[in-house]
Order: C-alpha cells, then sequence, then structure tokens
C-alpha cells in the first residue's frame, strides 16, 4: 500500500540532497572538528558553512547560531540561560497552547515557585495581546511564545510583540520550531532575543536543532563541558546531522525565496475546502486568516479522532489528531481546549500538515477517501442521529 | 500507536450488530460526548428468556466500538442471568486483550450491559452511588473500589486506565490512593509501640493519641474527650460537647476511646469516665 503522509508537523521526510550531503561524514570525514589536524579541520570547515546557512534562513549572524540536539533543548536551554542571568526575577510568561517542551518546563518552574503566567487565546487560537503586555512587569525575566502553533498551524504576531516588549529589560524567546522553513523570518529586524528550531521539522534529520541566541544576550549553557559552540553547548558535535541541517536550511531558503510555500498551501486549500464542503458538521480550528501554509486542523462532530485516524491509516493516510485517545491521556488537547473548541468537535479534530513532497493526486485520494469513513461513523455513533434529528 | 490485536481490528473495521432495536426489552446507555466515548446498548429476549438480538451504538476509539461489538456477540443466546456475570475482563480476553490504557473500554461495556438488564428488570434508575472523587470524569468511590477488587489493580495509574478517574486535572489522586491503599490492607501504619513506656511518655501518647486520634473523630458528632489524670493502666478522662448528654457515651468510652488507645499506646489501659 503506498503511503500518502500529510503528519509533516509531526516529522518530516530527510530530503534526498540533505541525506547525500551528510553520507560522507558518517564514513570518510569521520575527524572531530576540535582537532589540530587538516583531516578534522575539514569537517569544521564543512560544519561552519553549515552555519551559515541556518544563519541565512532565520536572517541571524552564524555566531549567533548554536547547534543543539533538538526543539525540546534549544527551548529548555533558552529559558534556564533566561532565568539563571536574571536570578532576581520570579515571573515568567508564556501561552496556553505552547507545545509540551515549553509547557510542561514552566509547569515544573512553577512548582519551583516561579510566579508563571500562561496567556489565553481566543476561539481562532489568537494570543491576547492586552493579557499579555499587562502581564509584564519588572520582576518578568522572560516571555517565550511559539511561532507557529503545532496542531492549527495558527501564528502569533511574533515580530510584532518582540519589538513591544523590547527595552523592557525582559528577555524574549520563540518557539519557532513549526515556522522555521515554512515562512520568511528574519530575526535581525526584530527584538526576538532567543528562537529554538529544530531539523527533523523542514527535512533534515531527528536529532538536531539550533538555538539562535541573539548577539549580547546574556546567556549562560546548560550544557557544561568543551569548549565547542563557543562554549554556549559543550559535547563533540553531531558532525553528519549538522551538515544535513545545513543542507536542509539551504534548500529551504532557496523554497522560500521562490514562493515553494504557494504550492504547499494550494493543496491545503484545496483539500480543506472539499473536506468542508463534503463532510457537514465539519469546521476548521483556528484562524484561517493567519496560518502556517501546511497546516490544517479540521473538526469533524460527533465521532472520535483516534477512529477515524485509523481507518484512514487502512487507506495508508496518515495523519493526526487532536483526540484524547490518541495521546493516551484521557482529554483532548490542552490547545484545542484553550481555544474553547466544544467537546463535540474537539474529540473529531485531524490535523493535516503537508509538506513540499505532496502530490496533487494524493489530495484527491484524501478527499475521496475522508468522507465516507466520516459518514461511516457517524452512522455508529449514538449522537450523530440525535444532533440531526434536533 | 496503540497495539491493537487483530481481534480488534477486526470488530472496529468490521463492527458486528450496529444499530437501534426499536422495540428492545433492554436499554443502556453510559458516557458522553465529554468524556470521548459513549456507548449505548440494546437487546431483545427471545421467548425463552434468551437474548435474541443485541446491538449497539458507540461513539468512541477503536477499542470502544470493538469493545462494544464484542459485546453484542457475547450476550446472544444468553439468558439474563448468564450474561450478568460477564464482566468487562470477559470483553478484554473475548478480543485478545486490550491495551492497559484502553481498559476502560471493556468496563464501559459492561456498564451498558448491566444497565441494560436493569431496564428490563424495571429496577430504579440507580442514583449515583457513593461519593463523586473524580470531578473530571464524575467517577464515584464505589466504581473506584469495585475495580480495584475485581480488576486486581494497584496504581492510580491503573484506576484511570480502567475507569478514567484521575485522567484529568490531577486533584483526586490522594483520595484515589486511600482508595487504593485501604482495599489492599495498606491502612495508614499504626505507629509501633515502644516496648516499655515510662510513664511520662505513656501520658504524652495517651495525650497525643487523644488529640490527633480520637478527638478529630468525636468531633464528627459534636463531641470531645478531656484527659483528666493517668493512674497506672488507668485513663481517667471526661467527656465533652455533646458525649456529655449522650446515651451511648459509655459504648464510645469502651468501644471506641479504649481500644483505640490500647492500640495506640499499651494493650492494658483501662479508660474511666469521671465527673
Amino acid at each position: 500500500m503506498t503511503v500518502i503522509y500529510v503528519d509533516n508537523n509531526a516529522t518530516t521526510k530527510v530530503a534526498p540532497e540533505v541525506l547525500e550531503a551528510m553520507m560522507p561524514y558518517f564514513s570518510d570525514f569521520y575527524g572531530n572538528p576540535s582537532s589540530m589536524h587538516s583531516f578534522g579541520g575539514n569537517v569544521a570547515g564543512a560544519i561552519k558553512t553549515a552555519r551559515e546557512n541556518v544563519a541565512h534562513l532565520i536572517g541571524a549572524a552564524p555566531s549567533e547560531i548554536v547547534f543543539t540536539s533538538c526543539g525540546t533543548e534549544s527551548d529548555g536551554t533558552a529559558i534556564r540561560a533566561a532565568i539563571e542571568s536574571y536570578p532576581d526575577k520570579r515571573h515568567v510568561v508564556t501561552s496556553r497552547v505552547e507545545h509540551p517542551a515549553i509547557k510542561n518546563l514552566y509547569e515544573s518552574l512553577s512548582k519551583k515557585g516561579y510566579r508563571t503566567t500562561f496567556v489565553p487565546v481566543d476561539d481562532k487560537g489568537r494570543l491576547d495581546l492586552d493579557y499579555l503586555y499587562n502581564s509584564l512587569s519588572e520582576d518578568t525575566a522572560v516571555v517565550s511564545l511559539m511561532w507557529g502553533n503545532n496542531e492549527t498551524g495558527v501564528l502569533f504576531p511574533i515580530e510584532e510583540i518582540s519589538r513591544e516588549i523590547k527595552d523592557r529589560g525582559i528577555l524574549f524567546h520563540t518557539d519557532a520550531v513549526q515556522a522555521v522553513g515554512k515562512i520568511p523570518i528574519n530575526v535581525s529586524e526584530s527584538g526576538i532575543d532567543m528562537l529554538s528550531l529544530s531539523g527533523h521539522k523542514f527535512h533534515a534529520p531527528k536529532g538536531i536543532g539550533a538555538l539562535y541566541i541573539r548577539k549580547g544576550t546574556k546567556f549562560s549553557p546548560f550544557m557544561i563541558g568543551g569548549h565547542q559552540e563557543s562554549g554556549r553547548r559543550g559535547g563533540t558535535e553531531n558532525t553528519a546531522a549538522i551538515i544535513g541541517l545545513g543542507k536542509a536550511a539551504e534548500i529551504a531558503a532557496e523554497h522560500l525565496k521562490n514562493d515553494g510555500y504557494a504550492a504547499v498551501s494550494r493543496l491545503r486549500d484545496k483539500l480543506e475546502h472539499n473536506l468542508l464542503e463534503k463532510v457537514p458538521n465539519a469546521m476548521v480550528n483556528g484562524d484561517p486568516t493567519s496560518r502556517l501554509p501546511n497546516t490544517t486542523s479540521i473538526a469533524f462532530e460527533y465521532v472520535e479522532g483516534e477512529a477515524i485516524l485509523l481507518m484512514m491509516n487502512e487507506h495508508g493516510i496518515c495523519a493526526s489528531s487532536g483526540s484524547a485517545c490518541t495521546s493516551g491521556s484521557l482529554e483532548p488537547s490542552h490547545v484545542l481546549r484553550a481555544m474553547g473548541v466544544p467537546f463535540t468537535a474537539a474529540h473529531g479534530s485531524i490535523r493535516f500538515s503537508l509538506s513540499r513532497y505532496n502530490a496533487e493526486d494524493e489530495i484527491d485520494v484524501i478527499i475521496e477517501t475522508l468522507p465516507p469513513i466520516i459518514e461511516r461513523l457517524r452512522e455508529l455513533s449514538p449522537f450523530w442521529k440525535q444532533a440531526m434529528e434536533g | 500507536m496503540w497495539e491493537y490485536t487483530d481481534k480488534v481490528k477486526d470488530h472496529f473495521l468490521n463492527p458486528r450488530n450496529v444499530g437501534i432495536i426499536e422495540d428492545a426489552d433492554g436499554v443502556g446507555e453510559v458516557g458522553s460526548i465529554a468524556c470521548g466515548d459513549a456507548l449505548t446498548f440494546y437487546f431483545k429476549l427471545d421467548e425463552n428468556g434468551k437474548i435474541k438480538d443485541a446491538t449497539f451504538q458507540t461513539f468512541g476509539c477503536a477499542s470502544a466500538i470493538a469493545s462494544s461489538s464484542a459485546l453484542t456477540e457475547m450476550v446472544k443466546g444468553k439468558t439474563l442471568e448468564e450474561a450478568k456475570s460477564i464482566t468487562n475482563e470477559d470483553i478484554a480476553e473475548y478480543l485478545g486483550g486490550l491495551p492497559k490504557e484502553k481498559m476502560h473500554c471493556s468496563v464501559m461495556g459492561r456498564d451498558a450491559l448491566e444497565k441494560a438488564i436493569s431496564c428490563y428488570l424495571d429496577e430504579p434508575e440507580k442514583e449515583v452511588e457513593g461519593e463523586i472523587v473524580c470531578e473530571c470524569f464524575g467517577v464515584t468511590d464505589r466504581e473506584i473500589e469495585r475495580v480495584v477488587r475485581e480488576n486486581h489493580v494497584s496504581t492510580i495509574e491503573d484506576v484511570t486506565d480502567y475507569v478514567k478517574a484521575g485522567g484529568g486535572c490531577g486533584n483526586c489522586h490522594d483520595r484515589i490512593q486511600e482508595i487504593i491503599d485501604t482495599i489492599l490492607g495498606k491502612d495508614k501504619p499504626v505507629p509501633k509501640k515502644a516496648p516499655a513506656l515510662t510513664n511520662l511518655q505513656k501520658i504524652k501518647l495517651i495525650e497525643e493519641s487523644i488529640e490527633r486520634e480520637i478527638n478529630p473523630t468525636l468531633k464528627k458528632d459534636a463531641g470531645r474527650l478531656e484527659l483528666i489524670d493517668v493512674d497506672g493502666n488507668r485513663v481517667l478522662v471526661r467527656l465533652g460537647g455533646s458525649c456529655a448528654s449522650c446515651a451511648k457515651s459509655p459504648v464510645t468510652l469502651k468501644h471506641y476511646v479504649e481500644s483505640k488507645l490500647r492500640e495506640l499506646v499499651a494493650p492494658d489501659l483501662v479508660v474511666e469516665e469521671v465527673q
């Protein structure tokens, strides 16, 4: 059975060019970039190029990029550095719809006695900016807000917020794991102090991420060790993965420059439009006017997400769900709950996240396959007939 | 991704007996859309009192649908008496097992069956029995006690997997632990008695026991106990509050106060009331 992969916010395929660029660093060029011999030194040169490519993708200087092992490490490093740099400040701010990498970190800070503010969102997933600005005080150490939401794709106005917060003596971090490579980003024109990105969300392998740290930002390392990454992250470099991340960044920058995401968003819109038209009682979660170009979260009322996913799985279609059952927890996703999506819809929410590797005929297959699945599950559901009869 | 058995997949992808029986003899509804799963179960009896037909409608995940489908197959041809004996474990076993986190689906099946039978027997709609422990999913202490007894589960996580209690905000975790401990006989450890108490230690311990254990209990009936003196093994007390005028207070003294002090302090104590 052919696989139709529309779960790219979970992870992406490693681009063939990326894999090709990496291969020699597993076999021939295995030197340590810190070594004094040129066998190792050549690897250091390749890492330098990779760093330049990653910096270029987000409008940073190469010296502002620190390679990490993943998005979660970048997030954790940023927040810990911020609170260590301002030991007298005891207040930290984030939103109610963050990825667990930030959400659970903030909850642990709260248990350690930090005052934590979780800024609410409206029914479209848009951040309450007044609430955010009113929460800030001289005691605030760091504000961390995600750029693009992993479940709904909703974009927060990160550049605007960062400029607003700048000059208040508060560090601003953004978890841009879902946004990098999908939308144009230029940190130099913003007030962003730190930005997290993750390779496997844009066709680099898993196990590699980066943290942008604006020049002059107070910082203390999370991983203390050797002088790697200019002392900002100890540990021998994951050389092949870094080379892969650099290549993926180079391709992504090229893609964005040529408006390559217009094709992705056209397919996304086609999928969304057709599903909404064919399936009654279906609606989009999140603000359709400010979203990642590849993501749509659609709620199918009166059916349960895991059942939908497993029936799609029978047709080789890979998506994901905000329902409770899929995660092993018993409540639907905190993102949908924060948006006030009713239970009738939250349990039946499916996320489709596309990539440049999706072809139009794949989207057509989903449009053909999914409506009968929903219809079948609704026939099974005791609520559907009740709802239809009012 | 869940590891479902082939039988679960089969009953999910090809559910048996879906639908409504218009003239059903018994109907049982459990769950809600807010909880994420719900099941309506119908059955019809033949002239010999055996289940002739059983159908279901389910909103929920694959294992909820499969458990419902399995239940309808399992009850067919059974008398109500026989059907009554089906446990949630039986449903899970019929399906070749369920992931631990999904056991609540089989519990839902059993509950719907029980409700449908009660409906047929025209038993009054059961009031919610016991006290609500888990506010998020509306689970009572009775339901938790039952799952601990019948499924031999021993952790909060297990309880959540079977009846969902504790799967939301987590505020009820302490209470769930207490219920588990009580049933599994792990009541609060009794403080170890020192082998030989000095008089001073004995008096202190009696005082403490009255303050910490006895008075909080008596307080529920607006009573209280005051320690007057300790003379050898004789503990002289005065009853106050509503105990002073209560006809049952001698019983309370002997059966509760004395046995509690014997348990906590020394086995040879005698409690006497002084005016």
